[in-house]
């Protein structure tokens, strides 16, 4: 992450003991017991034990572990659904756990919108009246919730199911209006609880490509809970490991995979699929020479057999990438007579965007044999990456 | 062995209580009196104002809209055979007598299921309580009844509430308590008062458990309204218990049957509202 983002949530030294004496089991954690040993001579279970980390304005987090790891009761203890045993969780200048009853109330309304695993939707209500419940408990007027509600409802594509009710819809969709209700409240944080992990897996893939473009657009700092690597991957900014109540690491979905924390770690990228994590950004390789299209075509032929090339990309004076050109085209050009390579230009070449997972290059390779231009979202060339350099990193994996 | 263990004056400990009451309360068991008495009166003359023929039909009505047209046939026939027996008068009164100890029982009992819902506490207090006046025989309410309010019908409401109003408690408690766990986390985790979390979230999932309870409740009153009779509560109870005193099985099963007829009518009427809550 880089400073400039301003840090949304700070979490400090939070652990959380479920138990009557608390204090005992603190105590000896700090002597060094681990989770088990604790249970054993205390009867108490450790959730969490010494959790730091920071949430960054607009990013999309992801807590990752398996059942027990304490993700559920971490994004609890955030919202204090949960009441934490001990540690700061600081946003917007207040401290959570110290928050008296009625601030709570009103830290709540103001901060945090949730998504629930089994979307916790009121079947009494209709879906607008659902999207509407955060706006309704806050007292805002009957015609400003409504139109917020139908806004948020439009957001996640449900625009005319807003008289159904949740029982009358498919479970996608259900969490479609469990997002809405989220987003209508317009609080400053999202916590989503597992919130794909009942949808069968098509649809959850559909519902994390949305997640991650709604976010792209509203820049909405999200905590998202998942016991799925392959998910937390797919749409984490950045990655939050646990294990029995410790976190283990913290990374980017790149890090976490290629330089994973320990063992434990390696062993849960072992199997995870990394066409879908390595982006083209990271294969990519400078482009050697590009034409101008203002440039005649001798001096693009010239070009290409200096750099021992086929076919040449050509760009404009910002460097705007218009089209690629090949020799054969260019040298008949030449031979012609002619000055311009304007009319030579193909312009239906393949080229993603920096962030386009290699899952999706891949087909692209299939018949026609030109690169796969990288270009920015003005247009420009980044970089290109060549078939070879897919196949080298998909034949990666399993290499710890 | 002759320890002689002393016999424990509980009955007269009780009595002594109950004369306390009475003589310290009598203003407000006076006002009480009266103020449920006007009520009987204002019902029972509204009801019997209508006639006959057309307080049938409005029931026969009712039934079809909410219960279907099966349940209006029922009505028909049912309450077409208690006018033709002579028992119109006595179920109009027994039916008054139901419908305000049900809605007493109710007011009462809505606050306290709800508060036992959400106290621990306040719930391990009341559930005994429940439990004795559930479980000690109905006759017994209809003693210090009498002193309390007189002979009479405000007398056997007053039984007729303390008998009916546990389901009620209990149903509430229980719809309140079956609402699902991740409804009420997401009702706090929007920042919902209690109030608003009550009023929202609570309350509406439990109207069908809810409704329930309040059938049960009407049951209940029924069956206590005729028993009532016993101290001067007027309807179809009395009509039995003429019949027992004379020796009249004739009459007293005519009586009966009319019981039966209205308690099916009441608890289809009342089912059928609840079902139609849930479909939503």
């Amino acid at each position: 992450m880089t400073d400039t983002q301003q840090t949304k949530i700070q979490v400090r030294n939070l652990s959380k003991v479920f138990g009557d004496d608390t204090k005992k089991a603190l105590k000896l954690r700090d002597e060094g017991l681990n989770r088990a040993q604790i249970l054993e001579k205390t009867g108490q279970t450790l959730g969490l034990s010494n959790i730091n980390f920071d949430v960054q304005e607009g990013e999309l987090l992801v807590i990752m572990g398996l059942s027990g790891s304490g993700k559920s009761t971490l994004i609890r203890c955030l919202n204090r659904l949960i009441e934490p045993t001990e540690g700061d969780i600081i946003i917007g200048g207040e401290n959570i756990p110290q928050l008296n009853d009625k601030a709570l109330l009103h830290c709540r309304r103001r901060h945090f919108s949730m998504v629930f695993q089994n979307f916790a939707l009121f079947p009494h209500r209709t879906v607008q009246m659902n999207a509407e419940y955060g706006l309704e408990i806050r007292g805002i007027d009957k015609a400003e919730r409504a139109e917020k509600a139908k806004n948020s409802l439009k957001q996640v594509g449900l625009e005319g199911w807003e008289h159904a009710y949740p029982n009358q819809l498919s479970g996608g969709m259900q969490q479609r209006v469990g997002l809405a209700r989220a987003l209508a409240n317009d609080s400053s944080v999202l916590l989503m609880d597992e919130a794909f992990s009942a949808l069968d897996p098509l649809i959850r893939r559909d519902m994390q490509q949305e997640l991650i473009e709604l976010q792209h657009r509203m820049k909405k700092t999200t905590i998202f809970i998942t016991h799925d690597l392959d998910e937390a991957l797919n749409i984490g900014d950045r990655i939050i490991l646990l294990r029995d109540g410790e976190i283990v690491q913290i990374g980017t979905p790149e890090e976490v995979l290629t330089r994973p924390a320990d063992d434990y770690v390696a062993r849960f990228t072992e199997g995870v699929d990394r066409s879908r994590v390595v982006t083209a950004r990271r294969v990519m390789r400078p482009v050697r020479a590009t034409a101008r299209n203002d440039d005649g075509p001798r001096t693009v032929l010239h070009k290409m057999s200096e750099n021992a090339l086929d076919s040449i990309y050509v760009v404009d004076r910002e460097r705007k990438l218009l089209g690629i050109v090949e020799a054969d085209s260019v040298n008949e050009a030449a031979k012609a007579g002619k000055d311009s390579i304007q009319e030579l230009l193909v312009t239906d070449f393949p080229h993603v965007g920096p962030e386009e997972p290699l899952a999706t290059l891949y087909p692209m390779f299939k018949g026609k044999s030109y690169p796969v231009a990288v270009i920015d979202d003005e247009q420009r060339l980044l970089g290109v990456v060549v078939k070879g350099a897919v196949l080298e990193q998909l034949a990666q994996t399993g290499e710890h | 062995m002759d320890f002689d263990i002393p016999r424990i004056p509980l009955g007269d400990w009780i009595e002594s209580g109950l004369d306390f009451l009475t003589t310290e309360f009598s203003g407000v068991t006076r006002a009480i009196s009266r103020g449920t008495q006007a009520g009987i009166n204002l019902l029972n003359d509204g009801l019997m104002w209508l006639p006959e023929w057309a307080l049938i039909a409005l029931v026969a009505l009712l039934c079809w809209k909410v219960g279907g047209r099966r349940l209006a046939i029922g009505a028909l026939l049912g309450l077409g055979l208690i006018w033709n027996l002579g028992l119109w008068d006595p179920m109009i009164q027994t039916l008054t007598l139901v419908v305000i100890a049900t809605l007493i029982a109710i007011v009462i009992a809505l606050p306290l299921g709800i508060l036992a819902a959400i106290s621990d506490r306040f719930y391990r207090v009341i559930m005994p309580i429940l439990d004795f006046m559930q479980t000690m025989p109905a006759f017994v309410y209809l003693i210090p009844a009498i002193p309390f309010f007189g002979i009479g019908s405000v007398s056997g409401i007053f039984a007729t509430v303390i008998f009916s109003m546990p389901p009620a408690i209990r149903f509430t408690t229980l719809g309140i308590r079956q609402v699902p766990k991740d409804l009420i986390e997401a009702a706090d985790a929007y920042g919902s008062t209690r109030s608003q979390k009550l009023v929202k979230v609570q309350l509406p999932l439990s109207l069908p458990t809810l409704m329930g309870g309040i059938n049960q409740t009407i049951m209940l009153a029924l069956s206590m309204v005729v028993i009532a009779a016993m101290i001067g509560a007027n309807g179809l109870g009395s009509e039995v218990w003429r019949a027992i005193q004379r020796l009249r099985p004739g009459e007293g099963f005519e009586a009966g049957i009319a019981v039966v007829i209205m308690a099916m009518l009441l608890d289809r009427l009342t089912q059928s509202l609840s079902g139609s809550k849930k479909m939503k």
